[in-house]
């Protein structure tokens, strides 16, 4: 029977199935943090069980690091806990730990991948919903809640009912100065963030087959913003290129038996999807945010549409505009932008420091501008100092931070102040998510570049 | 951790008619840094809840009287964004045990199963029947019986079913968890592990 290619990875994984209930679900690789791991840990002491498979866990600190002064004790004590937390847990239980200081430390989704732990077929899980960066690899990817993280560790296996499947094909080749995280901004602008709720979603068509690894990340880790339970790519010969040679990924014989398996990992001719959507990449531009969910977001040379235009309902895009300080119908091009963050685990990868470098060069920083730039990890801070990103950032009045989630969800100290406009690269603009009373505008590195140096919300297509 | 058996609530309700609830405005990222999972109602809605200098803002549904009870009732697409349990946990810890809406995120539905709060979803009409009969009288209350899977408005009789597996129903009936069950799999679970590839 002809199967789509989460199929063939989900079916591999079911260990039991339950009448009139969820699949006995297998977990390959499961990522902790600090924050939403030290109540699974308390969960486990209280039942007197441990950690089933200690060896397919693996610990790394980001939300709540402070992304300046890494080397000095942690401040607020609060995070400290957490980290020391994390530290005495997976000490006492076996699990890997690149704690912060550690020089393999970075945010979880960006460190997962780039060191060859991350490899395609698995199910990985992590107490984080930006887990579907994962899928980019051919993955079963997603983010479950503590309780869960407490079923894994003690259990390698999560209770699971089988999402619906939905596959979203663009076609064509993408214009100047677009880049993956226009494309699924574009795609959740069109279905809203409930769009996909329900279902795990494979993208599928030449702009996926033309995208890098990192952009493939980039679309797949935002999934979750238009609900879907993960988002999946086949992999194909760039997905085998980026991880041959990894540090944790198979070699030898063990590399060629996979490589093997890793090839029948696509969706078969005929197999069926319970709703598929079909774009044309040659509508995308690049893309912003308005409002206060990563659906409400439009091309960056149009306008803000009406209520009636929208699919959230009137009372919530009118709450949304007003937080903002918009209007329907106005253009958002020219709004005065007070920060600029670039980072997370959606664009704090090699290639999104390149694409902002490829702007900001010979330019100069625009004064009424404060820029956070924050590598998603060691391994990608060194690549910038080695390519000489950091000589032209430093030129152009940037200062390049430490790795960690930083302003993304604003738990450390790196918080948009109360009213300031964020043009930022990371996955969400709810009220208050990068501080308090904070407003943020969603964009690609690129967009984020052009506000940058202008100060304001700019086309980035006028640079290149 | 077991937690509180599930069967029949019956109670007043807090309207909350807004979509697209986040996880984010639930509990704020820069309250989940415990390392317990008590005490996080005080924070639930807190940005909402709270002007700057910690006073309640008065035109928040949590700061009015007039409502109170077990059920939250809210607009579609509530609990998206992120996975953070601490979003159920601050629901559980205010007092909610239910909470009503025409439609979840997927995460949030299950967490909220996982530590034994019901997500009831009914129809958009059905919803907007539960608003405009709170609307008319605060103190209005719903009937969800989890055995017969039925929410009712108590006053009118009027009803719908709701959907949910028999097994987790199962569970929070007898406020049984995934771990009890996963304790007892623990076998066949690592024969399975044996014939991974990675």
């Amino acid at each position: 029977m002809s199967k789509t290619l989460f199929d063939k990875v989900w079916d591999a994984h079911v260990v039991r199935k339950i009448e009139d209930g969820p699949d006995v679900f297998f977990i390959d690789r499961h990522f902790i943090h600090e924050v939403t791991s030290p109540v699974a840990f308390l969960g486990l002491e209280n039942r007197g069980v441990g950690v089933m498979f200690p060896e397919r866990t693996f610990a790394t600190a980001d939300h709540n690091t402070p992304t300046i002064n890494q080397h000095l004790p942690v401040e607020d004590a609060l995070s400290a806990n957490q980290l020391k937390a994390l530290e005495t847990n997976t000490g006492k239980y076996g699990i890997s730990h690149w704690g912060l200081g550690h020089q393999k430390n970075g945010i979880v989704h960006v460190v997962g991948p780039e060191n060859g732990i991350t490899l395609p077929g698995m199910t990985i899980v992590c107490g984080d919903s930006h887990t579907s960066t994962h899928g980019a690899f051919g993955a079963i990817a997603f983010g479950i809640g503590t309780s869960e993280v407490e079923m894994v560790l003690s259990s390698q296996c999560i209770m699971q009912p089988k999402p619906k499947k939905m596959r979203i094909t663009v076609n064509g080749t993408v214009g100047k100065g677009v880049l993956p995280k226009d494309v699924i901004l574009y795609i959740i602008s069109k279905i809203s963030a409930a769009g996909a709720t329900g279902y795990f979603v494979e993208y599928a068509g030449e702009v996926f087959e033309n995208m890098s690894m990192e952009g493939r990340m980039t679309v797949c880790n935002m999934s979750i913003e238009m609900g879907a339970r993960g988002g999946m790519i086949a992999p194909d010969e760039k997905t085998f290129e980026y991880l041959k040679g990894r540090e944790q990924s198979p070699k030898g014989e063990d590399w060629e038996k996979l490589l093997k398996y890793w090839n029948t990992l696509k969706t078969d001719e005929g197999a069926t999807f319970d709703e598929e959507l079909v774009y044309d990449a040659a509508d995308i531009e690049p893309q912003i945010t308005y409002g206060t969910n990563p659906g409400l977001g439009t091309g960056i040379s149009t306008t803000i549409p009406k209520a009636g235009e929208v699919i959230d309902g009137e009372a919530s895009f009118k709450k949304s505009l007003k937080y903002m300080g918009f209007e329907e119908g106005q253009s958002v091009i020219g709004k005065e932008v007070d920060y600029v963050f670039l980072g997370s685990c959606t664009n704090g990868r090699i290639e999104d420091f390149r694409a902002f470098a490829s702007i900001v060069k010979g330019k100069k920083k625009a004064d009424n501008v404060t820029a956070w730039l924050v590598p998603g990890s060691h391994i990608v801070e060194a690549q910038i100092k080695d390519e000489g990103i950091l000589d032209i950032l430093t030129e152009a009045g940037f200062a390049l931070r430490q790795p960690g989630c930083s302003a993304c969800l604003a738990m450390n100290d790196d918080k948009i102040p109360a009213g300031k406009l964020a043009v930022s690269t990371s996955n969400r603009n709810f009220e208050g998510r990068q501080g308090p009373n904070s407003r943020t505008m969603l964009a690609s590195p690129l967009v984020a570049a052009a506000a940058a140096v202008t100060g304001k919300v700019t086309d980035p297509r006028e640079f290149l | 951790m077991a937690y509180d058996k599930f069967t029949v609530l019956q109670s007043t309700c807090v309207p909350l008619p807004l979509e697209n609830v986040d996880t984010d405005q639930i509990i704020p990222a820069r309250f989940l840094k415990a390392t317990t999972r008590e005490g996080f109602g005080d924070n639930l809605f807190r940005d909402w809840r709270y002007n700057n200098d910690n006073s309640p803002k008065e035109d928040f549904v949590l700061n009015n009287p007039t409502y109170s009870g077990k059920v939250l009732v809210a607009g579609r697409n509530f609990g998206s964004g992120s996975s953070r349990e601490h979003a159920a946990w601050a629901i559980y810890d205010y007092g909610f045990r239910c909470v009503i809406s025409s439609f979840f995120a997927d995460i949030f539905k299950g967490n909220a199963l996982n530590i034994g709060i019901l997500p009831v979803t009914v129809s958009p009409a059905f919803l907007d029947k539960i608003f405009k009969a709170i609307e008319a009288d605060p103190k209005a209350e719903v009937e969800v019986d989890l055995p017969n899977q039925k929410v009712t408005l108590v006053a009118t009789g009027e009803s719908e079913g709701f959907d949910i597996n028999g097994y987790k129903k199962n569970n929070m009936v007898n406020g049984f968890d995934d771990i009890d069950y996963l304790q007892n799999m623990k076998e066949e679970i690592s024969v399975f592990e044996e014939s991974r590839p990675f």
